[in-house]
């Protein structure tokens, strides 16, 4: 991830797919579509949970846009793209109730809402609508992952401080006192707060010895 | 208004082009969307009957069998898609005997409202087994309440008798605080979840005080009905 | 569950379960748009309305896919009302009060893609509450709502004037903030057990 490339030899596809997991990673850069970041991250499997479902929409609804784009009119466009968004999650609302009532339970009403995530609809009105479906369905694979590894930098780290647990298989001895706060409401703000501080620190030090190189 | 100038001729046009892509992605969304519902709803409904039937035979720990009827007006029929009331599950045993009935219960608990399903045994007028259903109780405290194994041996056997009438229960359920409890109809409270334990016992009585006496007439029914079944 | 008194539920979404503190609804303007203390203010009030419009909208919508049995068409057809009703509410209030509009217009179309709406409507459906119940549901909602964004407003704007380490300024900083602000709301939680 850090080896982001910058040069012209890697071709545009390749470019366009790590965009979104670092240089324009929906939550920890553009701050998008928080609900759900900090809702469902209480556990690691609801958060992997959540980010392939939410990439599953964003795929779809990307696609779609992007191959309908010349056919849907300007005043209507924003119409459209919701109508478009809110069946691929209907698709995936219906999808995770026949693959496990008990994830489904867990994510709550979480599912439904993706139709309302910032994301999905930024990208199908700034990408998917002004670029070929080729490199919006991989844009969007890109910016999907992008969203499951933020959700689980998130998950893992609640769900280890907070339950002493990783994907329900427990990590300390029973001594463990867990962090119960971590997993209620205040552990979401906290632990992406500490995310977003540690970026900030990394781009801090960045800037700082670019600077230094360029002083020598 | 009578000609059309070539403005208002391209506003046509446009509304036209805007009603037939609007028309295009209604169709597409309702086919994907009807597509979908139709082929994931038997599996839906097979997770979900999966999902009542371990509950079910989680609180009646005999049964190996079950049906579903709805009370209604005081009367006792077996669930279709269309008849409404209060779900009530009959678990039967081996023998094919009923082994209790099983319904839902709800209360307010400490973050959301605790829905839980409890089975009653006739026999033993007692209340065999709890299981929550939904609850938002905190983790590590409230969640006790299906974690704890002190709090759910309360209910193996809860009694819950009626009184002479069988107009209400002789002894309303209740929770009492940690290490008070005396009598068989009380609840031995986890200490530092008392709110959670509360709302189950309010569930429970609120239920069963309802419930029992309306049920008590009608378990004659389902043994008919058992036997009925049995014979056909 | 029906039996709910209309002040519980109004109390229940108001601090006890707060849509942005405790449910994690709206969030993104409660980030984004608590900068200043008057536009937090009038971004809650957008909120509270286009909430009241929609749940009334979504109550009889579920009505009629309940009669016709196409439940399945529910999400689509609440994220169409809501779109048209946030619309509808910024065309009349453009006609018919200009001073409003200067004042919460610029707001309106952001709140389409708050999922507080459609948390409100969904959960009421959930819920089962009947017409009075949605309406305290979703006073009570928009009440929460800008009681959360006030008080973030209120202490980003103190610490405008305090001297904050450069790599916390910012998100980091109203995410922390917003952690603090969950955890006293925390406090209320068990008001409504018996």
């Amino acid at each position: 991830m850090s080896s982001r490339p910058r040069i012209k030899e890697t071709p545009v596809t390749m470019d366009t797919f790590l965009k979104g997991i670092w240089e324009e990673n929906p939550v920890f850069v553009m701050l998008l579509g928080m609900c759900p970041v900090l809702a469902v991250t209480n556990s690691t499997i609801n958060a992997l949970a959540m980010g392939i479902a939410t990439t599953f929409v964003l795929l779809g609804s990307s696609a779609l846009v992007s191959l309908l784009r010349r056919g849907i009119p300007k005043q209507v466009r924003i119409a459209t793209y919701i109508i478009i968004i809110a069946t691929f999650v209907t698709i995936v609302d219906y999808l995770i109730q026949a693959i496990s009532l008990e994830l489904y339970n867990a994510l709550g009403a979480f599912i439904q809402l993706i139709v309302v995530n910032c994301m999905i609809l930024g990208r199908a009105e700034s990408y998917a609508s002004r670029n070929n479906v080729t490199k919006s369905v991989v844009s969007a694979l890109g910016m999907g992952a992008g969203f499951t590894i933020a959700l689980l930098c998130l998950g893992t780290v609640r769900e280890i401080l907070g339950a002493g647990t990783l994907l329900g298989f427990p990590l300390f001895g029973a001594d463990f006192e867990p962090w119960v706060v971590m997993i209620l409401p205040p552990g979401g703000f906290f632990v992406l707060g500490s995310w977003l501080l540690i970026f900030a620190l990394l781009k801090q030090r960045k800037t700082k010895m670019e600077e230094l190189t360029r002083a020598h | 208004m009578s000609t059309v100038t070539p403005a208002q001729n391209s506003n046509t046009q446009n509304s036209a082009k805007m009603i037939k892509t609007l028309t295009l992605i209604a169709m597409i969304s309702g086919l994907l969307v009807v597509l979908t519902f139709e082929l994931t709803r038997p599996l839906i409904a097979e997770n979900q009957r999966i999902a009542v039937e371990q509950a079910i035979y989680q609180v009646i720990p005999e049964a190996v069998d079950w049906q579903e009827y709805r009370l209604s007006d005081g009367k006792l029929l077996v669930a279709s898609e269309t008849t409404e009331g209060i779900s009530i599950y009959a678990g039967f045993n081996q023998a094919g005997a009923l082994a209790g009935i099983a319904s839902e219960a709800v209360a307010q608990g400490y973050a959301d409202s605790i829905r839980l399903l409890y089975g009653y045994n006739p026999a033993c007028e007692c209340i065999t087994g709890i299981k929550i259903l939904k609850s938002a109780e905190t983790p590590g405290l409230g969640d006790k309440i299906f974690k704890d194994l002190d709090f759910i041996a309360n209910f193996k056997a809860l009694e819950a008798k009626l009184n002479g009438e069988q107009s209400a229960l002789e002894n309303a359920i209740i929770t009492v605080k940690h290490g008070e409890k005396t009598q068989p109809w009380q609840i031995d409270a986890i200490s530092g979840a008392t709110v959670s334990s509360r709302a189950v016992g309010k569930a429970l009585n609120d239920s069963a005080q309802y419930l029992l006496p309306r049920m008590v007439n009608q378990l004659t029914t389902i043994k008919q009905m058992s036997m009925e079944d049995e014979t056909k | 569950m029906p039996t709910e008194s209309l002040g519980f539920i109004f109390l229940n979404a108001l601090i006890i379960n707060n849509f942005v503190l405790a449910s994690f609804l709206g969030i993104c303007p409660f980030l984004g748009v608590s900068g200043k203390l008057n536009t937090a203010f009038s971004m809650g009030v957008a909120t509270t309305l286009v909430m009241l419009i929609s749940s009334i909208c979504a109550y009889f919508i579920n009505i009629l896919l309940v009669t016709f049995d196409i439940e399945f068409l529910r999400l689509i057809a609440y994220i169409a009302v809501i779109a048209s009703a946030v619309q509808l509410v910024e065309m009349s209030m453009k006609k018919f009060s200009p001073t409003l509009f200067r004042a919460l217009g610029i707001f309106l179309p952001l709140i389409t893609t708050n999922c507080a709406i459609l948390g409100l409507a969904l959960f009421q459906t959930y819920r089962e509450y009947n017409f009075p119940q949605s309406i305290a549901y979703s006073f009570g909602a928009g009440g929460g709502f800008i009681i959360a964004i006030i008080l973030m407003a209120g202490l980003r704007e103190k610490l405008e004037l305090a001297d904050v380490p450069g790599i916390a300024q910012g998100a980091a900083m109203t995410l922390m903030l917003g952690g603090i602000l969950s955890l006293i709301f925390m406090g209320f939680a068990g008001m409504g057990g018996a």
